[in-house]
């Protein structure tokens, strides 16, 4: 294999080896799934980090995130991966457009799909002290998956870490880890996809790498929203724009707008 | 997936992080090791004082022991928020705490079985005849310092004095159990060796009804 003789400068190639594989799975195994969130607010103590958002995000749909620091970016995604309740406000996933459709909306508010979200984050939700194919194991074991060895090598070779997949990830540069903390998160082929900031730390070829990814995962139908910086050049895979300022949501392209004027205004702002 | 193979999976986590950095067993088993050999050379006991004072000061080495292990059983979940990516898998909130409960239980009885022996001989008390008795109340007062260290080392865990909370919110709580412990086990080492049942069935229903609360509140215990 191409990759073990010099892994800095082959990873990609190996991605685009092993990249078939894996997006085949994604589409076959999980059903495309929206979130809407319902006049969403989150308090902590006396700060309010988000102040009524109303937001429905359709299946299939890739949706850019933007704001300055503190505009509550962070704390729309963790509500949207269950890891926070709103203080006020509802949050439903949907496997159809809720728009019109009570039915859908009504079954919705017993739904939390664990199984089909995924979370990449400031942090890695990596394990120092395990090896790159341990932590792998472990969260495919955790999502159950089957043929496990052949999904941690898949998703190893995809990133470009099969020849350290028996390293530990305290020894990885921040480019590493944050491949390997994708790769993490898309082991289980989830369907709705949060992404915050993922593009940090990631060198050229790394961002080439997750450009690459994002349009694959954008094809295959997957839902994903993805909070970032307009400079950032995986923005122009998105469908939909959506601007937040202090907890609000201040401009929003649509579903079916075109998000380019948005960006460029921001990337112009900037 | 049923929570006793998720529990399994991060027990194994547990084990393997452990095992590979021992911090906490180290760390753990030479603290509790000088607690008791300190107090040795301090108050240099007879075999009777050994009996009289002897399972208190075992219990209070088994009680700092804790103290120590269960505070960073969640606190080293937070260097890459990875208690994050185990909340957000599909398994149960309870999974992922009875398997770190698992994993304490392992190892404040691995620091237990370095230290008990050590503790016969600087004390003169003989375990023979009361090995299996002694481990009953061991596994039974060691359940009980483990559930409830777990749960408020997650309760804790977002704190910004949690070296200072876990103590603070687990050692009036854990009183009872001492109590229960230290007297059950001077009944053992007493002259005629007895294990008094009322003891016993109080430290066993410590361990249900923390256990059974620890299952309800799970949820609750792991969020933000």
């Amino acid at each position: 294999m191409p990759a073990s003789k010099n892994p800095s400068a082959t990873w990609c190639e190996a991605r685009r080896n092993a990249l078939p594989a894996l997006a085949t799975q994604t589409a076959a195994t999980q059903e495309s799934i929206g979130v809407s969130f319902h006049n969403v607010e989150k308090r902590f103590g006396s700060l309010a980090a988000l102040r009524g958002v109303s937001l429905e995000i359709r299946p299939g749909e890739f949706v850019a995130l933007l704001g300055p620091n503190g505009a509550g970016k962070t704390t729309l995604l963790r509500i949207a991966a269950l890891l926070m309740h709103p203080t006020r406000g509802a949050v439903l996933f949907t496997n159809r457009p809720a728009v019109g459709r009570e039915h859908a909306r009504a079954q919705a508010f017993s739904v939390r799909p664990k199984h089909a979200i995924a979370l990449v984050g400031h942090s890695t939700l990596l394990y120092d002290e395990l090896t790159a194919a341990e932590n792998l194991t472990l969260f495919a074991r955790l999502y159950a998956l089957e043929r496990i060895s052949e999904a941690v090598a898949a998703a190893l070779e995809d990133c470009g870490l099969a020849t350290r997949a028996g390293s530990l990830v305290r020894m990885f540069s921040r480019g590493m880890r944050q491949r390997l903390a994708i790769a993490r998160a898309l082991l289980h082929q989830p369907s709705l996809i949060l992404l915050d900031e993922p593009a940090a730390g990631l060198d050229r070829q790394g961002l080439t790498w997750f450009s690459a990814r994002l349009a694959q995962l954008k094809s295959d139908g997957c839902t994903i929203l993805m909070s970032t910086h307009a400079r950032n050049e995986s923005v122009d895979l998105a469908s939909r724009a959506i601007a937040l300022a202090g907890g609000r949501i201040e401009h929003d392209s649509g579903p079916n707008g075109d998000p380019r004027a948005l960006l460029a205004a921001l990337r112009a702002e900037q | 997936m049923t929570t006793a193979r998720a529990a399994a999976i991060v027990l194994g986590k547990e084990l393997r992080l452990e095992f590979r950095t021992r911090e906490l067993l180290t760390a753990t088993v030479i603290f509790a090791l000088v607690v008791v050999v300190l107090f040795s050379f301090a108050f240099d006991p007879t075999a009777a004082e050994s009996r009289r004072y002897g399972p208190g000061l075992l219990w209070i080495a088994f009680l700092f022991a804790g103290s120590l292990m269960l505070n960073p059983s969640f606190a080293r979940e937070q260097n890459n928020e990875t208690l994050d990516a185990l909340r957000m898998a599909p398994i149960s909130s309870f999974a992922i705490l009875l398997g770190k409960i698992l994993a304490n239980l392992i190892f404040m009885s691995l620091a237990e079985l370095v230290l008990v022996p050590v503790f016969a001989v600087l004390y003169n008390l003989s375990l023979a005849g009361i090995v299996w008795r002694l481990i009953l109340v061991l596994v039974l007062g060691t359940l009980g310092l483990t559930v409830t260290g777990t749960v408020f080392s997650a309760v804790s865990a977002h704190a910004r004095m949690r070296e200072l909370l876990l103590p603070l919110l687990l050692l009036p709580l854990l009183t009872p159990l001492l109590i229960a412990a230290v007297e059950s086990t001077a009944g053992l080492f007493a002259e005629q060796p007895a294990l008094d049942r009322t003891w016993l069935a109080f430290l066993a229903g410590f361990d249900i009804v923390f256990l059974t609360a620890s299952w309800l509140l799970c949820d609750h215990l792991l969020e933000e």
